[in-house]
């Protein structure tokens, strides 16, 4: 065996492992999907799938659950993206100041982040259910007592949003707090002798330096909130039902759910497949949208 | 301006401490109502519980449940975790050295196939990838559903885009000539992989185990597809599920339930603290 022969061979002997199982797992599937979005496909073992061409695209678009689900998930996405943040900045900042056992406290912030989708979504649905109204009975607090946040699909969503961000704060925090501790003391130390207070030196010094530490925390926040299922399951499981544009509807079955249920429950598959493709679609156009934006906003200061 | 800093300095404190009560108030919850009977539990589900010794009951109650079947579901998910993490991590390695080393179009194209599944998400591939492996038993008699070798199959296919990703960044940075003296010391491709790049990779292994750890731990959706709620393997999430569905008032043994669920990831924070902050940061960053 010459050389380069031999060269060759151990290439494709080192890659193949991966590459096989990626190529099984995700990019056969990926095309398959394709394909069976524009048929009749069943899954059912022994039927074929017959080409349908966009009959399922139409029928997403006509869909009022869909239209229903895909709003609804832009509004949790938005609310998430800005709850989480907001809570992992502050917590950052706090973590970060001259107080005793930080440490500590940055732990008991990130230790939510371990507790898997699913179990904390029971932990939730019990609090949201129990726990509050017994509070409110505690301290006599009525609107607390009389909260059924998990009946009322006007609530029911800022419920899986607190449990979100009880879960996933903690986890980006750790990522301000690496940017914090990179802003230069000096910097800061010399705007106070020349007088800055606490709101120009957080704009004009802190927020710039770890504009950076945006781009990835709102990609990751925005992402994760798009394609968010496991919490969904076990705290609300899609509802309670509300009615849109004259037709009952889950008011929590957000995207990824919805196309599950389209596909499980519902027992369409292609459709399911379908509304997954365009999923993916919506999902690369607004996170490759997101990063292009803050990477501009992160030159320009 | 001393006595202006030891004031902000308690006020921040006290904010803290605040924020820090609120957060580990849903563990506190778990913890007291894990102790409760059914019927202490509807009546006061904030109180401390009347005796302390109903946790065991309640354990016990978990630990031979036949739903959960606790022993068996955290060996599975041990395994699954385990085996994935080591197989991700080392045949991730082997294809991002060669992609490195190699200069050639198709290992550029094979790297940039690797990247594009970094954007692909679980749910436009999940029905296919049933229906794929499904075939795949049809035609060499090999199952895939419902068996370990199955999962974490599919955990290499998901999880070697991200560490393909970092490995390739961390091997362009390990200078050549380290390989090539040893190619003239006369080692084999494979002796140099094994016995060099890999001891210098070790950093990023452990920062790819730390996030595929988590991940795979606390999955759910994907093992529900491949492995089944309800069937001969599960792993704890899984256990979870089947056990929440089937008994929907019982939060007494529910709570336990999630009370043993969280212990043995909360165990391994407090063990590996340090590590897995920082390995889940640069692993962010990257």
């Amino acid at each position: 065996m010459n050389r380069h022969v031999k060269d060759k061979l151990v290439f494709w002997l080192f890659l193949a492992p991966a590459l096989i199982s990626f190529l099984v797992v995700v990019v056969i599937p990926f095309f398959m999907g394709l394909y069976y979005s524009m048929t009749d496909w069943t899954a059912v073992a022994d039927l074929k799938a017959n080409w349908v061409g966009l009959e399922n695209y139409k029928a997403m678009f006509s869909s009022i659950p869909f239209q229903y689900s895909f709003i609804r998930t832009f509004l949790f996405t938005l609310l998430s993206v800005l709850s989480i943040n907001f809570i992992a900045l502050t917590f950052a900042f706090l973590v970060t100041r001259e107080i005793k056992f930080k440490n500590f406290y940055r732990a008991g912030f990130f230790i939510p982040n371990l507790i898997g989708g699913l179990v904390l979504g029971y932990i939730w649905q019990f609090i949201f259910k129990s726990v509050v109204p017994a509070i409110g009975s505690l301290f006599g607090i009525n609107f607390l007592e009389e909260l059924l946040l998990l009946a009322d699909p006007n609530l029911t969503l800022f419920g899986l949003i607190l449990a979100f961000t009880w879960q996933y704060a903690g986890y980006i925090m750790m990522i301000y707090v690496a940017a914090l501790l990179n802003v230069p003391q000096e910097l800061l130390e010399a705007s106070e002798i020349d007088g800055a207070n606490f709101w120009q030196k957080l704009w004009n010094i802190t927020v710039p330096m770890i504009a950076q530490a945006f781009t990835i925390t709102s990609f990751l926040t925005l992402v994760n909130s798009f394609k968010q299922y496991d919490i969904i399951v076990a705290l609300t499981s899609g509802g309670p039902t509300t009615i849109f544009k004259g037709q009952t509807v889950n008011s929590t079955e957000l995207l990824a759910v919805h196309i599950y249920n389209v596909a499980f429950k519902y027992n369409n598959m292609a459709e399911g497949q379908a509304r997954a493709i365009v999923f993916f679609l919506v999902l690369s156009v607004v996170s490759i949208g997101q990063v292009y934006y803050t990477k501009k906003r992160e030159v320009e200061m | 301006m001393g006595n202006k800093k030891k004031i902000t300095k308690i006020i921040l404190t006290v904010v803290t401490v605040t924020l820090f009560l609120f957060t580990l108030f849903p563990f506190f919850i778990v913890l007291i109502n894990s102790a409760k009977s059914s019927l202490e539990i509807i009546s006061d589900p904030i109180a401390f519980p009347d005796k302390w010794s109903q946790l065991f009951v309640n354990i016990k109650e978990i630990w031979t449940s036949p739903s959960i079947r606790y022993a068996s579901s955290v060996y599975t998910s041990a395994i699954i975790t385990i085996l994935s993490l080591i197989t991700i991590s080392i045949f991730s390695a082997m294809a991002a050295w060669v992609l490195v080393r190699k200069k050639s179009k198709m290992s550029t194209f094979v790297f940039l196939l690797f990247i594009s599944g970094l954007i692909i998400p679980f749910q436009v591939v999940m029905f296919p990838l049933v229906a794929l492996f499904r075939m795949i038993n049809e035609a060499i008699g090999l199952p895939m559903l419902r068996t370990f070798h199955g999962m974490i199959f599919a955990y290499i296919g998901f999880g070697a885009p991200l560490a393909v990703f970092m490995f390739h960044g961390f091997i362009k940075s390990i200078p050549l000539e380290l390989e090539e003296a040893a190619l003239i010391d006369g080692c084999s491709k494979t002796q140099i992989f094994f016995l060099i790049v890999m001891p210098i990779l070790k950093p990023i292994f452990v920062t790819i185990s730390i996030l595929n750890a988590i991940w795979i731990w606390n999955d759910f959706l994907l093992p529900s597809l491949i492995l089944g709620i309800g069937q001969e393997i599960q792993t704890i999430p899984l256990a979870i599920a089947a056990f929440a569905g089937s008994f929907v008032k019982k939060w007494d043994l529910i709570m336990t339930a999630v009370l043993m669920a969280a212990f043995p990831i909360i165990v391994g924070f407090i063990l590996g603290q340090k590590h897995i902050i920082k390995g889940m940061v640069s692993g962010s960053i990257k």
